[in-house]
């Protein structure tokens, strides 16, 4: 056991917060409709604070150290985003505030998603979105939503890559509608031949990433955008990888209809373990009307003297509400912190240096990983994590060896068209120092694979615990630190 | 973004009676404290076991915290609210019977936008209609006026407790009907009023979901909050969103790890029944946290000041002239006032404000039918003198 938890930590009587007796008269309690008891640890604040503390220790974060997640950009998450969206007039509104109370919120969302739209193109957005899943069943939602407009009902099929994130699927799946998978040709592209068996009427649309899983830029992008725009289907683009993009290229100059941004990826708010993220919503002119909402809007122009009037308006033919309320607010403001903070020319820095930093480690370790798509890479790069003369080494076997140099592993088993993918994404906030650190332990594995691949199975040694019996939670089940019976 | 931010009056300047699904409590420090350290802030999803024990460990008790407090045997890792999760409520029960049960029996009690966002989830499910609602039940409609509407093709009723009205009902006949007609029951909770109530596990629910923001989330302008789901372990194979499991290091000491992974999105891709991927780790940590601190004591603490704070605000505006409030029907700290026909709650409202007291929710907007009805929320952040001035304001609003 590294720390008890928290139930172990509780001791009769004690209490972490200490409230007033009522400074009014008490009003007998409905009694038949009071719980009897309530199984909760009972432990005093400077305890509690020790314990998570303590378990903070066991975590690897990225002000750690590298956490090269493909597809997961995870950059240095900027401290002056935490404090901004601390302000209390930002921490402290309600949601439901007479507009005129907030005018300083529907501001900042306003020009928020006026610079998504600038930064993608795309001429409408909805920050309602509270993720990147959830922004792509808005998305498909909405191309559902615009077909049965004009009474194409027989639109039923979405394509998609095989190279996809799953969510992807599961989200057209969600919407209503059947999957039909494309295949990648040699170069790491859409195959085109593929991709025009699959456009008839029944498709409704595509779900394209660009650069793709591979951290490739699509070569048949523009190609393949108009062969689905001929057979009647919209383009949704998995914002994803959208680093590698900015300040450089617009989705919706590409011909996107629809896509999301993830604003703990691109725009540098932070993962907290596995959220909040938030993930926007931007489309095209044809398909503004059907955005979910409430989004913020000028309701009333401003002039010399006096500012614009802002509000929350809900699109004429939207999708409807997909959340309570307008969306992760808190992390808008971080998002909103950074873009000001980085404005359009270090926004295309970001893009530049993500790029070069992928390459550069791409450079480093092509001559021992094996690459299956040997391309210059955008903003991430994927090596197959394998040798056919150390066969018993995998791509989870290096992933747990760089633990013991000090490195979170990259992304591993996925895209799942590589053989044993190791997906790596560096971002553009890790200097040289560091990337040549990770390139010579990956260098090193690779030796120590072929030479002593007992120490790659044993890994990793350093970690405050070893390799976990994953069978044995899925059988077991112990989901709670209690049994029904404490209760 | 200070300018931005002071264009804006927060509860920190106003006297807060505004609730409806998002409420003023107060936060311990250390909540805040812990949820901005690096460790926690900066880590992905804890998809490597041997360097993320910390946020795993946190999440487990985090489950174990939830199921206690919803009487409950399973909670997941968090979903993104509790809108979202009453829409995974309904997907998960349509999937239990395969799609072949359409029909949701809803009540008009529900937060008016858990019900629009669960139409618009639905709204690519074959074979899929809602009963209830606003369209056929009063909006004032008891949890026995929802019975009728329950039959075999009923895959799921779903209810609030308290409602959102702030109204509390006993729930076990109406548990009781929808069983006996095979359906499940979701009930949509506020946690904090946990403390005090009676959990809808000991109702038989099959379902608890709610929105955990009132466990120590800032109120943020509406997010990020927190989705709690929690269910009975016979459903935990069709439950969405992440998991957390119990198991041991290849030294047998204790450790944690995501398990039942095999339902979700990354693996079965198309035929995952959620494409659930980030959830709200950070907010459940901060609930954990929240949770932690106050603990058995605090819990109950909390609820019964803002029950008795509640009560008294009611007792006091139900004695002005031309206000009144529903004293028969138990309510927690949420309750309607009817004000005087003469004058628009939007009105009201501005009155209050120029008192510097942010006043209670128009109902009118999500309710036609309730014409001058305000739904006002008091916590335990609301002192005697807060609630003295705003019946005073109230009672110079029906004298002007």
């Amino acid at each position: 056991m590294l720390e008890p938890t928290i139930y172990e930590l509780s001791s009769p009587g004690r209490v972490g917060v200490r409230f007033p007796e009522p400074d009014v008269p008490a009003t007998p309690l409905p009694d038949e409709l009071v719980r009897t008891n309530l199984n909760f640890p009972e432990v005093d604040e400077m305890s509690v604070v020790r314990h998570f503390n303590h378990l903070s220790h066991l975590n690897y974060s990225i002000d750690a150290g590298l956490y090269p997640l493909g597809s997961c950009t995870m950059k240095y998450n900027p401290r002056v985003n935490e404090e901004a969206a601390r302000l209390p007039g930002f921490a402290f509104t309600h949601p439901l505030q007479p507009e005129d109370t907030v005018q300083g919120n529907l501001l900042l969302m306003y020009n928020l998603q006026e610079w998504l739209k600038e930064i993608s193109g795309l001429k409408g957005v909805s920050l309602q979105p509270a993720a990147g899943a959830h922004g792509e069943l808005v998305g498909v939602l909405i191309i559902r939503a615009y077909h049965r407009a004009r009474g194409d009902y027989q639109r039923t099929r979405i394509i998609i890559p095989d190279s996809a994130h799953g969510t992807n699927p599961a989200s057209s799946a969600m919407s209503g509608f059947e999957v039909v998978n494309v295949h990648t040709d040699k170069n790491g592209n859409v195959d085109l031949e593929s991709l025009r068996k699959l456009c008839d009427e029944r498709l409704a649309g595509i779900m394209l990433t660009n650069p793709n899983t591979l951290g490739l830029f699509d070569q048949n992008i523009i190609e393949a955008i108009n062969m689905v725009h001929q057979a009647g289907g919209q383009v949704y683009g998995d914002g994803a990888n959208l680093n590698a993009l900015l300040g450089i290229a617009k989705p919706g100059d590409l011909g996107f209809d629809v896509m999301h941004f993830n604003l703990h990826k691109t725009f540098s708010t932070p993962h907290g373990g596995g959220g909040p993220g938030s993930g926007p919503v931007g489309v095209a002119e044809h398909l503004v009307d059907f955005l979910p909402g409430p989004i913020a809007a000028i309701v009333e122009d401003g002039d010399d003297e006096t500012p614009p009037l802002y509000g929350l308006v809900m699109p004429e033919r939207s999708i409807g509400r997909v959340k309570s309320f307008y969306g992760h607010f808190g992390m808008m403001v971080r998002a909103f912190t950074y873009i000001a903070m980085h404005g359009p020319d270090g926004l295309r820095s970001v893009a530049e240096h993500a790029v070069l930093n992928a390459n550069y480690l791409l450079a480093r370790l092509r001559s021992v990983y094996h690459l299956p798509y040997d391309r210059t890479c955008m903003h991430e790069c994927v090596f197959s994590g394998h040798w056919e003369d150390a066969p018993d080494v995998h791509a989870l076997d290096i992933a747990k060896r760089l633990m013991d140099y000090h490195f979170h592993p990259p992304t591993n088993y996925f895209p799942l068209i590589v053989h044993e993918a190791l997906m790596i994404e560096p971002t553009e906030t890790e200097n040289k120092e560091t990337l040549d650190a990770f390139a010579d332990a990956l260098l090193k594995i690779a030796e120590e694979a072929h030479t002593n691949p007992e120490l790659l199975k044993e890994a990793p040694l350093v970690t405050p615990i070893s390799r976990v019996d994953e069978v044995k939670a899925a059988r077991d089940l112990v989901l709670c630190c209690w049994q029904p019976d404490d209760m | 973004m200070q300018e931005i931010s002071t264009g804006n009056a927060s509860t920190r300047d106003l006297a807060c009676f505004l609730g409806a699904g998002a409420y003023h409590h107060y936060i311990p420090a250390a909540v805040d404290s812990i949820i901005r350290r690096g460790e926690f802030l900066t880590a992905y999803t804890p998809y490597q076991p041997e360097v993320s024990q910390g946020t795993l460990q946190a999440i487990f008790e985090y489950q174990s915290l939830i199921a206690a407090l919803t009487g409950m045997e399973v909670s997941n890792a968090s979903h993104y609210d509790g809108a979202t999760a009453a829409a995974e409520a309904v997907i998960m029960a349509y999937h239990n019977f395969r799609g072949k049960r359409g029909r949701l029996v809803l009540s008009p009690g529900v937060n008016p936008q858990y019900r629009e966002t669960i139409r618009t989830y639905m709204q690519g499910y074959e074979n899929f209609s809602i009963a209830g609602d606003a369209d056929s039940l009063a909006p004032l409609s008891s949890p026995e006026a929802v019975v009728p509407l329950i039959d075999q093709n009923t895959c799921l009723v779903l209810v609030q407790y308290p409602d959102f009205f702030g109204r509390i009902y006993d729930l076990t006949s109406l548990v009781k009907a929808a069983h006996e007609a095979g359906a499940l029951v979701a009930v949509a909770v506020n946690p904090l009023s946990l403390g005090l109530l009676k959990p809808p596990g000991e109702f038989g629910a099959d379902i608890v979901i709610g929105e955990g923001q009132s466990l120590g989330i800032p109120l943020s302008y509406g997010g990020p909050y927190l989705g709690i789901f929690a269910t009975k372990k016979e459903y935990v194979r069709r439950l969405a969103g992440r998991l957390v499991g119990e198991t041991v290091d290849k030294e047998g000491r204790r450790a944690y790890v995501l398990t039942l992974t095999a339902r979700e999105q990354h693996i079965r891709r198309e035929k995952a029944t959620s494409n659930i991927c980030t959830n709200q780790g950070l907010m459940a940590l901060a609930s954990t946290v929240y949770m932690s601190l106050l603990g058995k004591q605090g819990m109950r603490q909390v609820a019964e000041l803002c029950y008795h704070k509640a009560h008294y605000t009611a007792q006091c505006i139900n004695n002005l002239p031309g206000f009144s409030v529903d004293m028969e029907t138990p309510f927690f700290h949420e309750f309607i006032v009817r004000c005087p026909e003469n004058i628009s709650v939007d009105e009201i409202n501005a009155r209050l404000l120029d008192e510097g007291i942010l006043g209670g929710y128009n109902l009118e907007r999500d309710y036609p039918d309730l014409k001058n009805c305000m739904l006002m929320a008091v916590t335990e952040m609301n002192s005697r003198a807060e609630i003295e001035a705003l019946c005073d304001a109230l009672n110079e609003v029906s004298h002007a």
